[in-house]
């Protein structure tokens, strides 16, 4: 493990507290504190800047085995590190899907080859995404991927017997189900969300509702069989009201908010520019705001970034014929500095929490999340906090164009990003990737 | 103004200077010779995405009209239909010299696409799409109405607005263009507009907009509006529980014989049946109520011929107002008009 090397970051406000030296040696911080030296290390000036456990997404599309063309294992975690994460779990709705041990595999190995960040596969929840029958969940759990989070995200786990059967079954092997919550009858056809602004384009609208029937109902199911349940990409004010309640009763419930639904709205879409088409739809700025104080109370637990990179084509169309999704890797944490820190609704040691602690707690990743100190796993990303860049998506590592932020002046800026304490990111630019015999 | 994608873009100033041009262009298709020069060497391509010949018809007419080449281009039978993106068409349509794209799409926004994505740089006129907008429907709405709220007021259409003018817009709402066209634009023109459906047959999001809404229909009929608009409703709207039978939706909601009766009984002599075609006669309208003296259905097809080349004419000499100090090629006839006795029926 020593073919990392060594480095001490000098300087750095751990979690937007004070600031203290970071000793990075063999993948491990083995020393925290101030004016520390270390011989042979490679000094990083950290003046100014902010140390975060290294990010972890609870759901990135990485595209591969299948749309290469929309993005690989290697080109998404490039992203992924330039975004300061160091774990990502890669949905299931892959090419084949993932429901197999063998598809997982493929995609943890992938992952390790890369090098980039740590891919954590996501497993299906049924067969081909087909919400029909339990695919081999247990299987999954059991193979050297080690999956633990199992969703079929794109793809609502709509039978409700399917779903209470799949929260029970996972409590075997300390599972959870990650559920994309929409009614797929009250959603035939839908193009954004149903309210006024659909009313005047002439959309077919995609109701708040289709979303809290499900997350209401799930959570019940949830607190009848005591499973524990995750809620992908919250996205109304009514979700939030329903989270926080069940919260309150104890039921194990964890949900995420994407940086988009932080702030972008419905507005958007008069512009029938298919950039703003994702699913679940941009909302409302009342759903906005419940979403901003939902994360702030921690009613919703973690930043997912829903990372979805498409190939121009898909969205060089018109709206109806457009794919749903935006890339969101790179953009992620300057979005939540801008909506929730700038903001003053939190501080760093909040976006520690809710894009590294818990993400990684949720997913059951044991060598991410951890406090920056001593004896913890060297997954660190510094964060210039005053730094302001505009949004280019052709600048990005990402092959999906689709950024919804295009053209944006965002604030805060990753500067480095150490995976194992590897620097896959230095100087605000791709370093290189861990070597894959270093594990 | 380049485009014309929806009546909500359009000021009073513009709307009525379009109506005013299509009364002169109305008066050159009463002439025996129904041609105008004024976009000779200009060309037109009518984009298809969705059949409709009554408006493709109408649009080739009235580019005919003003001399343009005409271009039709179905998406069925076409290269569209083997997967070519709007993208790929529309630059297609460009390295050709189209100079106006007319562009009927079952997607709405596409005509909106189409202008503001730099495939392009002709001017773009949305003849329908999706449930968005159809903005040369409701012109022709609006001139139909305009000549017979002038008629009834005993003055000239030209240069007048629709202040005053009640009009009920009743059907299928939340599947309509039509609808949502000729509601910005009455309202643009000062006339008040009730909307009337089956709830169900109403967006999530009616009450942002600036209509009464009733799910009574007799009872907006007995308020005296100056215009009923009838709107077409698929039957198979039935099969998505929309409604519970097409019979009940004609007792309650369409215009029969008992409601056309009611309109002589509330002494409404000057109110007009609309309809923007094709009629489902039984169901929206009955044959009588088609039928009638009050009804404006093939005024509004004769008028939409005037409207899109007035559109067209002033989208492509770069004539609105609004873009000031454009010299406006004179579309006065050279000969003089034969007279006509185009009146309101």
């Amino acid at each position: 493990m020593s073919t990392t090397g060594s480095y001490l970051i000098k300087g750095a406000r751990i979690a937007g507290g004070d600031a203290a030296d970071l000793l990075v040696e063999n993948g491990f911080i083995s020393a925290a504190g101030t004016s520390l030296s270390a011989a042979g290390a490679t000094v990083v000036d950290a003046d100014g800047l902010i140390a975060l456990p290294g990010l972890v997404d609870l759901h990135t599309h990485l595209r591969e085995p299948g749309r290469e063309d929309a993005e690989t294992v290697e080109t998404g975690t490039r992203a992924a590190a330039l975004g300061g994460f160091t774990a990502v779990h890669a949905m299931a709705n892959s090419s084949p899907v993932a429901d197999t041990a063998g598809v997982v595999e493929q995609v943890h190995t992938l992952g390790r080859q890369a090098g980039w960040a740590e891919v954590r596969p996501v497993g299906a929840v049924t067969v081909g995404l087909a919400g029909e029958r339990l695919a081999e969940l247990g299987a999954m759990a059991d193979s050297r991927a080690g999956v633990r989070v199992f969703s079929d995200d794109g793809m609502c786990v709509w039978d409700p017997v399917l779903m209470r059967r799949a929260l029970e079954y996972v409590k075997a092997f300390d599972g959870v189900i990650a559920q994309h919550a929409q009614e797929p009858r009250l959603t035939e056809g839908a193009q954004m969300n149903e309210g006024a602004v659909s009313a005047v384009l002439g959309m077919t609208g995609w109701p708040a509702v289709a979303e809290e029937s499900i997350i209401a109902r799930d959570v019940l199911l949830a607190q009848h069989v005591d499973s524990r349940l995750h809620i992908c990409h919250v996205s109304t004010a009514g979700s939030v009201e329903i989270i926080r309640w069940a919260k309150q009763r104890g039921i194990k419930v964890t949900a995420e908010v994407t940086p988009h639904h932080l702030w972008l709205t419905d507005e958007l879409v008069r512009s029938y520019d298919p950039v703003f088409k994702v699913n679940p739809p941009l909302r409302t700025n009342d759903d906005v705001l419940a979403l901003r104080a939902g994360l702030a109370d921690g009613t919703i637990d973690v930043i997912g970034t829903d990372h979805a990179p498409h190939p121009s084509e898909a969205k060089e169309c018109e709206w109806a014929q457009a794919a749903m999704g935006m890339t969101g890797l790179e953009t992620a944490l300057s979005v939540l500095q801008h909506t929730m820190v700038d903001t003053g609704l939190i501080g760093w040691s909040d976006v520690a929490r809710i894009t590294s602690a818990r993400p990684a707690r949720i997913g059951r990743l044991a060598h991410q999340g951890q406090p920056l100190a001593a004896g913890s796993a060297a997954n660190i990303t510094l964060v210039d906090p005053a730094a302001r860049w505009t949004v280019d998506p052709a600048a990005m590592a990402t092959k999906g164009r689709n950024s919804p932020f295009a053209g944006r002046e965002l604030p805060g800026r990753v500067v480095a990003t150490f995976f194992k304490g590897h620097p896959t990111v230095l100087e605000g630019t791709l370093n290189s990737p861990l070597p894959a015999e270093a594990e | 103004m380049k485009h014309l994608l929806s009546t909500q873009d359009l000021t009073k100033a513009d709307a009525v200077q379009i109506l005013d041009t299509a009364e002169e262009m109305a008066a050159v298709s009463d002439r025996e010779v129904k041609k105008l020069p004024a976009l000779r060497g200009r060309t037109v391509v009518n984009l298809f995405f969705e059949d409709s010949t009554r408006t493709r018809i109408s649009f080739e007419a009235a580019a005919k009209r003003l001399s343009a080449d005409v271009i039709n281009f179905a998406a069925k039978g076409s290269s569209v239909s083997k997967g070519e993106s709007l993208k790929d068409t529309a630059q297609t349509l460009a390295a050709m010299g189209a100079d106006a794209v007319v562009i009927r799409h079952w997607a709405s926004g596409a005509p909106v696409r189409l202008a503001t994505s730099g495939w392009i740089d002709a001017a773009v006129v949305n003849a329908g799409d999706g449930t968005h907008e159809h903005p040369t429907q409701a012109l022709l709405d609006a001139f139909t109405m305009r000549r017979n709220w002038a008629r009834i007021n005993g003055t000239a259409s030209a240069g007048t607005d629709l202040a005053g003018m009640k009009v009920a817009i009743v059907g299928d709402i939340l599947h309509s263009r039509v609808a949502r066209s000729n509601l910005w634009l009455l309202r643009t023109l000062g006339a008040e507009v009730t909307m009337v459906a089956p709830p169900t047959l109403l967006p999530v999001g009616i009450a942002d907009w600036p209509c009464t809404v009733s799910y009574d229909l007799d009872e907006t009929l007995a308020k005296g509006p100056d215009a009923v608009m009838m709107l077409r409703v698929q039957g198979e709207r039935m099969n998505a529980a929309y409604f519970p039978s097409t019979r009940e939706y004609s007792r309650l909601w369409g215009f029969d014989d008992r409601r056309l009766a009611a309109l002589d009984e509330h002494g409404l002599d000057g109110t007009i049946i609309m309809h923007p075609g094709p009629m489902n006669r039984g169901l929206e309208i009955s044959s009588a109520a088609a039928d009638s003296p009050r009804s404006t259905v093939l005024q509004q097809v004769r008028n939409g011929v005037s409207v899109r080349m007035a559109a067209l004419y002033l989208l492509l000499s770069g004539g609105f107002r609004s873009n000031a100090g454009t010299a406006l090629p004179d579309i006065r006839p050279t000969a003089a008009p034969v007279p006509t006795k185009e009146t309101a029926s």
